[in-house]
Protein backbone atom coordinates (compact mmCIF):
# COMPACT_ATOMS: atom_id res chain seq x y z
CA UNK A 1 0.00 0.00 0.00
CA UNK A 2 0.98 3.33 -1.11
CA UNK A 3 2.12 5.77 1.72
CA UNK A 4 -0.77 8.34 0.82
CA UNK A 5 -4.14 7.84 -0.71
CA UNK A 6 -4.24 7.32 -4.70
CA UNK A 7 -6.14 5.53 -6.60
CA UNK A 8 -4.68 1.45 -5.86
CA UNK A 9 -6.31 0.40 -9.55
CA UNK A 10 -3.06 2.55 -11.25
CA UNK A 11 0.59 1.17 -10.33
CA UNK A 12 3.89 3.21 -9.89
CA UNK A 13 3.99 6.78 -10.95
CA UNK A 14 0.73 6.71 -12.77
CA UNK A 15 -1.48 6.37 -9.35
CA UNK A 16 0.82 9.70 -7.89
CA UNK A 17 -0.15 11.88 -11.23
CA UNK A 18 -3.39 11.16 -11.24
CA UNK A 19 -3.39 12.46 -7.32
CA UNK A 20 -1.78 15.64 -8.16
CA UNK A 21 -2.31 16.57 -11.91
CA UNK A 22 -0.96 19.78 -11.66
CA UNK A 23 2.90 18.63 -11.02
CA UNK A 24 1.89 15.57 -13.50
CA UNK A 25 2.02 18.01 -16.85
CA UNK A 26 5.33 19.21 -16.43
CA UNK A 27 6.39 16.02 -15.81
CA UNK A 28 5.36 14.31 -18.72
CA UNK A 29 6.56 16.90 -20.44
CA UNK A 30 9.90 16.42 -19.39
CA UNK A 31 9.83 12.57 -20.27
CA UNK A 32 8.30 12.86 -23.65
CA UNK A 33 10.83 15.86 -24.53
CA UNK A 34 13.86 13.94 -23.30
CA UNK A 35 12.51 10.66 -24.24
CA UNK A 36 10.59 10.63 -27.14
CA UNK A 37 11.49 14.57 -28.99
CA UNK A 38 13.68 14.84 -32.16
CA UNK A 39 17.33 13.58 -30.96
CA UNK A 40 20.48 12.38 -32.52
CA UNK A 41 20.06 9.72 -29.63
CA UNK A 42 17.39 6.95 -30.90
CA UNK A 43 14.42 6.43 -28.42
CA UNK A 44 15.88 2.83 -27.50
CA UNK A 45 19.30 4.55 -26.56
CA UNK A 46 17.48 7.00 -24.76
CA UNK A 47 15.17 4.54 -22.86
CA UNK A 48 18.06 2.30 -21.97
CA UNK A 49 20.02 4.96 -20.10
CA UNK A 50 16.61 5.63 -18.35
CA UNK A 51 16.56 1.91 -17.42
CA UNK A 52 20.03 1.23 -16.44
CA UNK A 53 19.74 4.36 -14.23
CA UNK A 54 16.77 3.20 -12.67
CA UNK A 55 18.34 -0.21 -12.31
CA UNK A 56 21.67 1.36 -10.62
CA UNK A 57 18.29 3.07 -7.95
CA UNK A 58 16.67 -0.43 -7.32
CA UNK A 59 13.37 0.95 -8.80
CA UNK A 60 10.97 -1.70 -9.88
CA UNK A 61 8.68 -0.14 -11.68
CA UNK A 62 10.40 2.50 -13.71
CA UNK A 63 13.35 -0.25 -14.76
CA UNK A 64 10.49 -2.26 -15.76
CA UNK A 65 8.04 0.06 -17.55
CA UNK A 66 11.32 1.94 -19.72
CA UNK A 67 13.41 -1.55 -19.99
CA UNK A 68 10.10 -2.87 -21.61
CA UNK A 69 9.88 -0.09 -23.73
CA UNK A 70 14.10 -0.24 -24.73
CA UNK A 71 13.38 -3.42 -25.74
CA UNK A 72 10.19 -2.74 -27.94
CA UNK A 73 12.52 -0.15 -30.04
CA UNK A 74 14.91 -2.49 -30.13
CA UNK A 75 13.75 -5.26 -32.44
CA UNK A 76 12.42 -6.72 -28.55
CA UNK A 77 15.98 -7.69 -27.50
CA UNK A 78 15.51 -8.08 -23.85
CA UNK A 79 18.52 -9.85 -23.37
CA UNK A 80 20.27 -6.42 -24.85
CA UNK A 81 18.16 -4.26 -22.07
CA UNK A 82 19.00 -6.84 -19.29
CA UNK A 83 23.10 -6.78 -19.91
CA UNK A 84 23.31 -3.16 -20.21
CA UNK A 85 21.95 -2.83 -16.88
CA UNK A 86 24.53 -5.69 -15.41
CA UNK A 87 27.31 -4.99 -17.59
CA UNK A 88 27.19 -1.97 -19.94
CA UNK A 89 30.73 -2.28 -20.72
CA UNK A 90 29.96 -5.50 -22.52
CA UNK A 91 26.58 -5.21 -23.71
CA UNK A 92 26.47 -4.92 -27.93
CA UNK A 93 26.02 -1.00 -27.69
CA UNK A 94 28.30 1.08 -29.62
CA UNK A 95 31.13 2.73 -28.27
CA UNK A 96 29.13 6.27 -27.79
CA UNK A 97 26.44 4.87 -25.83
CA UNK A 98 28.66 2.94 -23.14
CA UNK A 99 30.58 6.06 -22.35
CA UNK A 100 27.53 7.80 -22.03
CA UNK A 101 26.03 5.01 -19.87
CA UNK A 102 29.36 5.36 -18.18
CA UNK A 103 28.20 9.22 -17.11
CA UNK A 104 24.93 8.03 -16.69
CA UNK A 105 26.18 5.94 -14.12
CA UNK A 106 28.33 8.73 -12.43
CA UNK A 107 25.21 10.97 -12.30
CA UNK A 108 22.97 8.64 -10.53
CA UNK A 109 25.71 8.28 -7.74
CA UNK A 110 26.01 12.40 -8.10
CA UNK A 111 26.45 14.98 -10.36
CA UNK A 112 30.23 15.64 -8.54
CA UNK A 113 31.40 12.20 -9.89
CA UNK A 114 31.28 13.05 -13.43
CA UNK A 115 35.00 14.15 -14.99
CA UNK A 116 36.22 15.45 -17.15
CA UNK A 117 37.80 12.46 -18.60
CA UNK A 118 34.18 10.36 -18.65
CA UNK A 119 33.49 13.66 -20.75
CA UNK A 120 36.02 13.73 -22.73
CA UNK A 121 35.88 10.00 -23.51
CA UNK A 122 32.22 10.36 -25.10
CA UNK A 123 32.92 13.04 -26.99
CA UNK A 124 36.30 11.01 -28.54
CA UNK A 125 33.35 8.44 -29.32
CA UNK A 126 31.48 11.18 -31.01
CA UNK A 127 28.89 11.97 -28.49
CA UNK A 128 28.07 15.89 -28.71
CA UNK A 129 27.17 19.01 -26.00
CA UNK A 130 23.57 18.20 -26.76
CA UNK A 131 24.30 14.69 -26.21
CA UNK A 132 25.96 14.30 -23.36
CA UNK A 133 23.98 17.32 -21.65
CA UNK A 134 20.68 15.23 -22.11
CA UNK A 135 22.75 12.25 -21.11
CA UNK A 136 23.26 13.68 -17.97
CA UNK A 137 19.31 15.51 -18.01
CA UNK A 138 17.81 11.96 -18.42
CA UNK A 139 20.42 10.20 -15.56
CA UNK A 140 19.23 12.98 -13.31
CA UNK A 141 15.47 12.56 -13.88
CA UNK A 142 15.41 9.29 -13.43
CA UNK A 143 17.24 9.97 -9.96
CA UNK A 144 13.72 12.20 -9.07
CA UNK A 145 11.38 9.98 -10.89
CA UNK A 146 13.00 6.71 -9.32
CA UNK A 147 12.77 8.52 -5.41
CA UNK A 148 8.80 9.68 -6.37
CA UNK A 149 8.15 6.37 -6.74
CA UNK A 150 10.26 3.89 -4.30
CA UNK A 151 9.38 7.15 -1.99
CA UNK A 152 5.85 7.30 -1.36
CA UNK A 153 5.54 3.05 -1.22
CA UNK A 154 3.79 2.68 -4.62
CA UNK A 155 2.96 -0.65 -5.82
CA UNK A 156 3.66 -2.35 -9.27
CA UNK A 157 2.58 -5.67 -11.05
CA UNK A 158 5.05 -8.52 -10.97
CA UNK A 159 3.83 -9.82 -13.98
CA UNK A 160 6.08 -8.90 -16.97
CA UNK A 161 3.80 -9.30 -19.64
CA UNK A 162 1.80 -6.06 -18.11
CA UNK A 163 4.93 -4.28 -19.36
CA UNK A 164 4.92 -5.68 -22.63
CA UNK A 165 1.96 -5.05 -23.56
CA UNK A 166 2.13 -1.48 -22.25
CA UNK A 167 5.29 -0.67 -24.07
CA UNK A 168 4.20 -0.44 -27.53
CA UNK A 169 1.15 1.87 -27.02
CA UNK A 170 3.74 4.20 -24.85
CA UNK A 171 6.02 3.96 -27.57
CA UNK A 172 3.24 5.25 -30.20
CA UNK A 173 1.18 7.68 -27.66
CA UNK A 174 3.74 9.26 -25.20
CA UNK A 175 3.75 9.74 -21.30
CA UNK A 176 1.55 12.83 -21.16
CA UNK A 177 -1.16 11.28 -23.09
CA UNK A 178 -1.60 8.41 -20.86
CA UNK A 179 -2.42 10.01 -17.74
CA UNK A 180 -4.61 12.44 -19.41
CA UNK A 181 -6.67 9.95 -20.73
CA UNK A 182 -7.20 8.79 -16.85
CA UNK A 183 -7.39 12.54 -16.31
CA UNK A 184 -10.48 12.68 -18.66
CA UNK A 185 -12.31 9.71 -17.69
CA UNK A 186 -11.94 10.94 -14.04
CA UNK A 187 -13.87 14.33 -14.91
CA UNK A 188 -10.65 15.97 -14.44
CA UNK A 189 -8.71 16.53 -17.16
CA UNK A 190 -9.70 17.81 -20.52
CA UNK B 1 34.83 25.03 -16.44
CA UNK B 2 31.12 23.42 -17.70
CA UNK B 3 31.40 19.81 -19.57
CA UNK B 4 29.43 21.38 -22.16
CA UNK B 5 29.55 24.70 -23.83
CA UNK B 6 27.43 27.31 -22.07
CA UNK B 7 26.23 30.82 -22.47
CA UNK B 8 28.74 32.74 -20.39
CA UNK B 9 28.07 34.90 -17.60
CA UNK B 10 24.77 32.77 -16.34
CA UNK B 11 25.85 30.82 -13.55
CA UNK B 12 24.69 27.19 -12.16
CA UNK B 13 21.18 26.01 -13.63
CA UNK B 14 20.49 29.43 -15.28
CA UNK B 15 23.31 28.20 -18.65
CA UNK B 16 21.70 24.84 -18.95
CA UNK B 17 18.20 26.64 -19.23
CA UNK B 18 19.83 28.81 -21.85
CA UNK B 19 21.00 25.93 -23.43
CA UNK B 20 17.70 23.96 -23.93
CA UNK B 21 14.75 26.15 -23.50
CA UNK B 22 12.29 23.30 -23.86
CA UNK B 23 13.24 20.93 -20.76
CA UNK B 24 14.33 24.09 -19.03
CA UNK B 25 10.52 24.84 -19.44
CA UNK B 26 9.58 21.58 -17.64
CA UNK B 27 11.80 21.86 -15.15
CA UNK B 28 11.06 25.49 -14.15
CA UNK B 29 7.03 24.18 -14.32
CA UNK B 30 7.59 22.10 -11.92
CA UNK B 31 9.41 24.20 -9.68
CA UNK B 32 6.54 26.63 -9.76
CA UNK B 33 4.35 24.30 -9.01
CA UNK B 34 5.95 22.90 -5.96
CA UNK B 35 7.75 25.75 -4.49
CA UNK B 36 5.88 29.00 -5.61
CA UNK B 37 1.95 28.00 -6.30
CA UNK B 38 -0.49 27.93 -3.69
CA UNK B 39 -0.04 25.57 -0.84
CA UNK B 40 -0.78 24.05 2.82
CA UNK B 41 3.18 24.12 3.21
CA UNK B 42 4.16 27.73 3.28
CA UNK B 43 7.08 29.15 0.43
CA UNK B 44 9.42 29.31 3.50
CA UNK B 45 8.83 25.67 4.02
CA UNK B 46 9.40 24.12 0.72
CA UNK B 47 11.86 26.30 0.05
CA UNK B 48 13.53 25.14 3.29
CA UNK B 49 13.23 21.48 2.58
CA UNK B 50 14.64 22.09 -1.33
CA UNK B 51 17.62 23.48 0.61
CA UNK B 52 18.11 20.77 2.82
CA UNK B 53 18.39 18.35 0.68
CA UNK B 54 20.73 20.49 -1.93
CA UNK B 55 23.06 20.59 1.22
CA UNK B 56 22.68 17.06 1.72
CA UNK B 57 23.92 16.23 -2.30
CA UNK B 58 26.30 19.16 -1.36
CA UNK B 59 25.21 21.01 -4.69
CA UNK B 60 26.61 24.64 -3.87
CA UNK B 61 24.60 26.84 -6.41
CA UNK B 62 20.77 25.09 -5.69
CA UNK B 63 21.47 25.36 -1.36
CA UNK B 64 22.80 29.28 -1.79
CA UNK B 65 19.84 30.15 -4.40
CA UNK B 66 17.42 28.28 -2.47
CA UNK B 67 18.67 29.04 1.23
CA UNK B 68 18.44 32.55 -0.01
CA UNK B 69 15.11 32.31 -1.11
CA UNK B 70 13.76 30.57 2.29
CA UNK B 71 15.68 33.66 3.71
CA UNK B 72 13.61 36.28 1.97
CA UNK B 73 10.14 34.40 2.55
CA UNK B 74 11.56 34.41 6.41
CA UNK B 75 12.08 38.09 6.63
CA UNK B 76 15.79 37.48 6.46
CA UNK B 77 16.50 35.14 9.11
CA UNK B 78 19.75 33.77 7.85
CA UNK B 79 20.81 32.40 10.85
CA UNK B 80 17.34 29.75 10.69
CA UNK B 81 18.14 28.60 7.15
CA UNK B 82 21.82 27.62 8.62
CA UNK B 83 20.28 25.74 11.15
CA UNK B 84 17.78 23.57 9.16
CA UNK B 85 20.88 22.76 7.10
CA UNK B 86 23.25 21.77 9.83
CA UNK B 87 20.97 20.48 12.03
CA UNK B 88 16.98 19.86 11.33
CA UNK B 89 15.87 17.79 14.31
CA UNK B 90 16.69 21.05 16.71
CA UNK B 91 16.37 23.85 14.48
CA UNK B 92 13.22 25.75 15.87
CA UNK B 93 10.27 25.14 13.13
CA UNK B 94 7.13 23.58 13.76
CA UNK B 95 7.18 19.42 14.51
CA UNK B 96 5.16 18.97 11.38
CA UNK B 97 8.23 20.71 9.29
CA UNK B 98 10.65 18.48 11.62
CA UNK B 99 8.94 15.34 10.36
CA UNK B 100 8.57 16.72 6.48
CA UNK B 101 12.73 17.22 6.83
CA UNK B 102 13.02 13.73 8.27
CA UNK B 103 11.06 12.41 5.08
CA UNK B 104 13.14 14.85 2.88
CA UNK B 105 16.49 13.18 4.14
CA UNK B 106 15.29 9.59 3.87
CA UNK B 107 14.51 10.57 -0.15
CA UNK B 108 17.72 12.04 -0.53
CA UNK B 109 19.26 8.56 0.21
CA UNK B 110 16.57 6.28 -1.55
CA UNK B 111 13.18 6.45 -2.17
CA UNK B 112 13.35 3.06 -0.31
CA UNK B 113 14.31 4.80 2.87
CA UNK B 114 11.41 6.34 3.71
CA UNK B 115 9.56 4.32 5.95
CA UNK B 116 5.65 3.59 6.98
CA UNK B 117 6.98 5.32 10.75
CA UNK B 118 8.48 8.17 9.04
CA UNK B 119 4.61 8.60 7.38
CA UNK B 120 3.23 7.95 10.59
CA UNK B 121 5.32 10.28 12.38
CA UNK B 122 4.36 13.06 9.76
CA UNK B 123 0.77 12.75 9.85
CA UNK B 124 0.69 12.44 13.65
CA UNK B 125 2.00 16.02 13.27
CA UNK B 126 -0.93 17.03 11.36
CA UNK B 127 1.06 16.49 7.56
CA UNK B 128 -1.58 16.35 5.20
CA UNK B 129 -1.40 13.51 2.15
CA UNK B 130 -0.98 16.49 -0.14
CA UNK B 131 1.85 17.85 2.19
CA UNK B 132 3.49 14.20 2.34
CA UNK B 133 3.46 13.97 -1.53
CA UNK B 134 4.74 17.38 -2.00
CA UNK B 135 8.01 16.61 0.38
CA UNK B 136 8.38 13.74 -1.21
CA UNK B 137 8.23 15.60 -4.81
CA UNK B 138 10.52 18.70 -3.96
CA UNK B 139 12.88 16.27 -2.37
CA UNK B 140 13.15 14.06 -5.57
CA UNK B 141 13.19 16.56 -7.79
CA UNK B 142 16.45 18.33 -6.59
CA UNK B 143 18.06 15.19 -6.83
CA UNK B 144 17.47 15.99 -10.14
CA UNK B 145 18.60 19.55 -10.11
CA UNK B 146 21.32 19.09 -7.83
CA UNK B 147 22.44 16.18 -10.43
CA UNK B 148 22.28 18.12 -13.21
CA UNK B 149 23.82 21.21 -11.79
CA UNK B 150 27.04 19.39 -10.37
CA UNK B 151 26.49 16.59 -13.49
CA UNK B 152 27.75 19.27 -16.10
CA UNK B 153 30.15 21.52 -13.67
CA UNK B 154 28.32 24.73 -14.11
CA UNK B 155 29.99 26.95 -12.13
CA UNK B 156 28.69 29.29 -9.31
CA UNK B 157 29.69 32.66 -8.04
CA UNK B 158 32.05 32.29 -4.75
CA UNK B 159 31.02 35.03 -2.12
CA UNK B 160 28.61 36.67 -3.62
CA UNK B 161 25.60 36.62 -0.83
CA UNK B 162 24.57 39.53 -1.55
CA UNK B 163 23.67 38.85 -5.47
CA UNK B 164 22.26 35.39 -4.24
CA UNK B 165 20.14 37.76 -2.15
CA UNK B 166 19.12 40.01 -5.07
CA UNK B 167 18.05 37.40 -7.33
CA UNK B 168 16.37 35.50 -4.55
CA UNK B 169 14.00 39.17 -4.06
CA UNK B 170 13.10 38.66 -7.47
CA UNK B 171 12.36 35.13 -8.07
CA UNK B 172 10.13 35.46 -4.58
CA UNK B 173 7.96 37.99 -5.58
CA UNK B 174 7.75 36.96 -9.55
CA UNK B 175 7.85 33.24 -9.33
CA UNK B 176 10.32 30.70 -11.50
CA UNK B 177 8.40 31.13 -15.24
CA UNK B 178 9.98 34.55 -15.66
CA UNK B 179 13.56 33.43 -15.90
CA UNK B 180 12.16 31.25 -18.62
CA UNK B 181 10.40 34.23 -20.71
CA UNK B 182 13.32 36.11 -20.30
CA UNK B 183 15.76 33.64 -22.13
CA UNK B 184 13.22 32.63 -24.69
CA UNK B 185 12.61 36.40 -25.77
CA UNK B 186 16.48 36.76 -25.47
CA UNK B 187 16.56 33.67 -27.65
CA UNK B 188 14.46 35.00 -30.19
CA UNK B 189 15.94 38.42 -30.55
CA UNK B 190 19.37 36.59 -30.93
CA UNK B 191 17.53 34.11 -33.45
CA UNK B 192 17.70 31.33 -32.31
CA UNK B 193 14.54 28.84 -32.25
Amino acid sequence: MAHIQVREDLPGIRGLMVFRPETAEPLNQLADLLLRGPNTLSPGERELIATFVSSRNDCFFCQTVHGAVAAYHLDNNEQLVRDVKTDPEHAAVSDKLKALLAVAGKVQCSGKEVTTEDISRARERGATDMEIHDTVLIAAAFCMFNRYVDGLGTWAPTDLDIYRQRAPITARDGYANSIQRILADNGQGD
Amino acid sequence: MPHIQLQEGLPGIRGLFAFRLDTARAMSQLAQVLLHDENTLTRAERELIATYVSSLNDCYFCQTAHGALAEAHLGGNAALVEQVKRDPENAPVSGKLRALLVIAGKVQRGGKSVTAEDVEGAKREGATDLEIHDTVLIAAAFCMFNRYVDGLATWAPRDDEEGFRKRAATVASVGYMKLIDDLQAAAAAAGKP
